[in-house]
């Protein structure tokens, strides 16, 4: 950690380095940072922190537990007022994911998503034809992979099994 | 507005009062940007959408989670729980900008706990009692792919915060639509039984969605009923055609509209024991 020089400048990177330590809660091995569900950390000239945060989905039953581990870290590395705002728009997408974050997803078994189809496409079709993507088996690199169930422990991941290796796995979803 | 980030005050009021939905001490604190009311915006009728795509989406989620133990089968179970999840928080949403917008002040769980039935302006189709897995799945597969045409719709809302709220719920009601499609197609493409079961669903659920076609509730944000409306219908034809199911003849809609107050004798009960919690132990916290 860089050096607590008093001052603005410091502050900011004491704050930003704080919030980007906090992991998700179900995704332990993942920082928010790395989910791309922080968005952004200001600490003021007050002393106060704002930390902006986004759900992943409308729904989120972590977010309450992510603004939570926030405030604690921030509050362990010295800052006393700490607000954390939910925001909305522009809408989380899994590409915001960020390369470490996908790796790690990986290294942990589950598969990371593809690109999200692009949100100003107009609306959305509904496509019924089997022409989806293959998703490669994160243990065994196979391709020979078949989607379970589209809704798996959380909303933002479905449920994989790998024809090769026989295991299942996790895919997060391009949302 | 000058900042494009649509903030909402959910849960802001203190790093202690990380709990959610009943109990949480959730106070709305009415601050920022984010709870003006456009200029050209009428508060009465943006507070009154809010409120009814919010109890279309409450009482949804209260159907599905009594799915819960008794799905075919466990990940059913979980992508039916996963569904009902994204519709609540939606319903959360919903409601704190009704509440913000309506002169009351009031919160999500004051529109979810202390609103008796006959206050809920859901449609009924939503209302009706959990049927068989072939019922649940079309009456899914209208609900989403009638909410998805409106939500693409209500993400231009003159309103930012009701437009942000529906460009999130976008892209949750495509993957509700796309599962309850693949069930039907599935179901209605099965078994002799599975095709029967899906058949009389169709004619059980579709006079019911006429109250869709007409509702105007979002009409003055963009979202106007018709097009919804025939956007539901193509999903419907695509998904029949698919199944290799035909669509029953229109059929006339039953008397009387949710939106208006009137509910069948199916609201009170889900109601009552969704809000039983929230009223025997007022103020209550953990
Ligand atoms: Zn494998």
């Amino acid at each position: 950690m860089v050096s607590a020089l008093p001052g603005i400048g410091s502050a900011q990177t004491r704050a930003q380095e704080a919030a980007e330590r906090v992991t998700d809660p179900e995704l332990p091995m993942l920082t928010l940072a790395d989910l791309g569900v922080l968005r952004g950390v200001e600490a003021k000239a007050d002393g106060a922190v704002v930390v902006r945060v986004t759900p992943t989905y409308s729904g989120c039953p972590a977010m309450a537990e992510m603004r939570s581990r926030l405030a604690a870290e921030l509050r362990a590395a010295g800052f006393h007022e700490v607000r954390v705002k939910t925001e909305l728009q522009p809408p989380w997408t899994s590409d915001w994911i960020s390369e470490a974050g996908r790796r790690k997803l990986a290294e942990h078994g589950i598969a990371p998503p593809g690109s999200a189809p692009p949100s100003d496409a107009g609306p959305v079709p509904l496509v019924l034809s089997p022409t989806r993507r293959v998703v490669p088996c994160p243990r065994c690199g196979s391709g020979d992979t078949e989607e379970l169930s589209r809704f798996a422990a959380t909303s933002c991941r479905a449920l994989h099994r790998c024809r090769s290796c026989r295991e299942p796995f996790e895919h997060f979803k391009e949302i | 507005m000058n900042d494009e980030r649509i903030s909402l005050a959910l849960g802001e009021e203190g790093p202690d009062d990380a709990r959610w939905a009943f109990g949480t001490g959730f106070e709305d604190p009415l601050h920022g940007i984010a709870t003006a009311v456009p200029e050209g915006v009428e508060a009465a009728r943006l507070a009154a959408c809010c409120a009814a795509l919010g109890d279309d989406a409450l009482v949804t989620a209260q159907r599905l989670a009594e799915w819960c133990t008794d799905a075919p089968e466990l990940e059913e179970e979980l992508a039916l729980a996963n569904i009902g999840l994204d519709l609540l928080g939606q319903a959360r949403l919903l409601y704190s900008r009704a509440g913000q917008v309506d002169g009351t002040g009031r919160d999500e769980d004051a529109f979810a706990y202390f609103r008796d039935a006959a206050d809920f302006r859901n449609v009924r189709l939503v209302e009706l009692p959990r049927g068989d897995f072939a019922f649940d799945m079309v009456r899914l597969l209208v609900l989403s792919a009638w909410r998805l045409a409106l939500f693409e719709r209500l993400a231009g809302a003159a309103d930012p915060v009701l437009a942000a709220i529906a460009a999130k719920g976008v892209k949750e009601l495509a993957y509700h639509r796309q599962f309850a499609a693949e069930w039907v197609v599935r179901l209605g493409d099965g078994t002799e039984e599975s095709r029967k079961r899906t058949a009389r669903a169709l004619a059980e659920v579709l006079p019911w969605a006429v109250e869709l076609a007409r509702d105007e509730i979002s009409a003055p944000f963009g979202a106007d009923g018709g097009e919804a409306s025939k956007a539901l219908s193509d999903v419907l034809r695509q998904t029949a055609d698919a199944a290799g199911l035909t669509l029953p003849p229109p059929a006339e809609a039953p008397a009387g509209t949710g939106r208006s107050g009137e509910h069948t004798e199916h609201l009170a009960p889900l109601v009552g024991e969704l809000q039983s919690v929230a009223r025997e132990h007022p103020g209550a916290r953990w």
